[in-house]
């Protein structure tokens, strides 16, 4: 109950800060979507950083490396701090450079300029909402199960067996409160909200290794009692190929193209904003991910979990070895990193359907009813959410995976259209269906494999298939289709 | 050497640095807690760090516009 009443007590605090943010709100369209391009430096490196980091990075990195052992950091954690800075750099930069000129707040008002293409536009906004619901779906159900795991005996299930809060009773809470925030403040206070909880959860990852790490009688003991139940975590042979381990840099790419992080970019003061982002983030992503993979590896020698129950692990452990009071900040430092996202995510969905889909049939609606728009179809976009978390899924790893391999595929797209003058509608089209056919495709076949194992092909990550199709696609079409126009390009490029 | 090829040398070689396969099965713990492969990412991650910090300074990526293009336009 004591951890209960922390959580709860998070919650007020932070609809606290989301609400005061809401204060600062100038009542248009540019600034609930955009903050009006005043972001600056600090509060655009912790909802960048908040924003990737879901719980994909906490209860999924934990769950995997009670899998698969330490190998889970160079899959993801030393991946992300090569390439993720590539993303912000290369394709933020301009994109900022971009968005400010021509006035684009989403990634399809970019590309239907830039290919002069709407039916582009119509392919694109479907992919993108389905492709962002997998990920909101993972901060839902990483939120879910660990409340409900730090929680167990506040009450009892049919059977009088005991039970923590229900998952659904979670779920709901943390999209009322971030809806509430988001409701009213758009993104300004998302970013407020974010770089409050992205300090909390920042903190609470270095606390849960210490607290932990003493209870188990200091890291060294820990690690020998992992290393003598399952001595094979602490090496990544027999655990993980070295072309598998390659291809999952390829995942990382995916930053690239998430639509709540072109929206987050977009809101930097300056291009030069995004510098502290693309040095400091390698660092915050070590911060987190280093104390919960070795919290997994330690679980192994504490828990006799089957390995497919593996997303239980970090609520396990940590209602296992520390206090209630502890165990409610911990728990709140992992609803602080999913709601981080989650605001970002809703709003980017909610940016999508008022630009791309309703301002781009009627552009001359006002400001004031943009913002009604944008709010409206926040609340279906949570609505529909929430509903879609009720049902039982896979692994948040292997979901978040799956999530981020379509993003990686439409890379090319975004680098041609950035850095390739001879890349052309057709082409982009082509490259979209490639993403779509391939991810299918693989898609279904790993419903058919065993959940807690990757899901490899011809010893590769899928995602290695998906943005070769959609890079072959992108270049093949577009050489032989006619360039676009010069007046079209000049807007894009120099000379 | 433009700043892209720059930058693109370092992600390669950053790449290298990442597929470690001298440390592939070795079970040595670093300062008696850490598993050699899992201490050499996290090494990586600081390193690159530093490296980004470089790039920010000397290959930071510009305008696609160049700064003298007219930012009056608005597209739709």
């Amino acid at each position: 109950m004591t951890a209960l009443v922390v959580i709860c007590a998070y919650l007020v605090v932070l609809l606290g800060i989301g609400l005061v943010a809401n204060r600062l709100f100038r009542g248009t369209g540019d600034d609930y979507f955009l903050a009006s391009h005043s972001i600056g430096p600090v509060l655009l490196l912790m909802s960048l950083f908040g924003t990737t980091m879901t719980a994909f990075a906490l209860v999924g990195s934990t769950a995997k490396a009670y899998q698969v052992g330490i190998g889970t950091y160079g899959l993801m954690a030393s991946w992300a701090a090569v390439v993720h800075p590539l993303m912000f750099a290369f394709i933020g930069v301009p994109v900022w450079h971009l968005g400010k000129r021509h006035g684009y707040a989403t990634q399809v008002q970019l590309l239907r300029d830039r290919f002069r293409s709407d039916l582009l536009g119509w392919l694109l906004v479907p992919i993108l909402v389905v492709l962002v619901m997998p990920y909101l779906l993972v901060g839902i159900q990483g939120a879910g199960i660990t409340v409900a795991a730090v929680t167990k005996g506040v009450t009892t299930t049919a059977a009088g067996d005991p039970a923590g809060v229900p998952a659904w009773l979670t779920g709901l809470v943390i999209c009322a409160v971030v809806l509430t925030y988001v409701f009213f403040g758009g993104i300004r206070a998302a970013a407020w909200a974010n770089t409050f909880q992205t300090s909390v959860f920042l903190v609470v990852a270095v606390l849960t290794f210490v607290t932990i790490a003493s209870a188990l009688g200091g890291p060294a003991a820990a690690i020998d009692k992992a290393a003598a139940a399952r001595p094979e975590l602490l090496v990544r042979e027999g655990t993980m190929t070295q072309a598998h381990f390659l291809s999952y840099g390829l995942v990382g790419l995916s930053v690239g193209t998430f639509p709540h992080i072109f929206q987050h970019w977009l809101t930097a003061r300056s291009s030069n904003t995004l510098k502290l982002s693309v040095v400091a983030h390698p660092v915050l992503v070590m911060l987190v991910w280093l104390p919960c993979v070795l919290i997994g590896v330690w679980a192994a020698g504490q828990l006799t979990l089957p390995l497919d129950q593996a997303n239980k692990v970090l609520g396990i452990m940590v209602a296992k070895f520390t206090s209630p009071i502890m165990s409610g900040v911990l728990t709140a430092g992992v609803l602080a990193a999913i709601m981080s996202s989650l605001d970002s995510q809703f709003l980017a969905l909610g940016s999508i359907f008022t630009h791309d889909v309703v301002l781009h049939a009627r552009p001359q609606t006002d400001e004031r009813a943009k913002v009604w728009l944008g709010r409206a179809f926040t609340v279906g976009v949570v609505a529909v959410t929430y509903g879609l978390s009720l049902f039982e899924s896979r692994s948040v790893f292997d979901l978040g995976v799956w999530c981020f391999s379509g993003f990686t595929g439409l890379v090319p797209l975004m680098l041609a259209t950035l850095y390739w003058r001879r890349a052309t509608a057709a082409g982009a089209i082509a490259s979209v269906l490639a993403t779509i056919v391939t991810w299918v495709v693989l898609f279904v076949q790993y419903l058919d494999h065993p959940v807690g194992e990757d899901f490899l092909v011809a010893g590769v990550m899928p995602v290695t298939w998906i943005v070769l199709a959609s890079a072959v696609a992108m270049v093949g079409v577009s050489l032989v289709t006619r360039p676009p126009e010069q007046a079209v390009l000049a807007r894009f490029f120099r000379g | 050497m433009t700043a892209r090829r720059i930058v693109l040398a370092v992600v390669v070689l950053l790449a290298l640095l990442h597929q470690d396969t001298w440390l592939w099965d070795d079970p040595t713990l670093v300062l008696g807690f850490l598993p050699a492969g899992l201490a050499w990412h996290v090494g990586l991650s600081l390193v690159a760090a530093g490296v980004w910090w470089a790039v920010t300074r000397f290959a930071w990526p510009e305008d696609p516009l160049g700064a003298d293009a007219s930012g009056a336009e608005v597209g739709r």
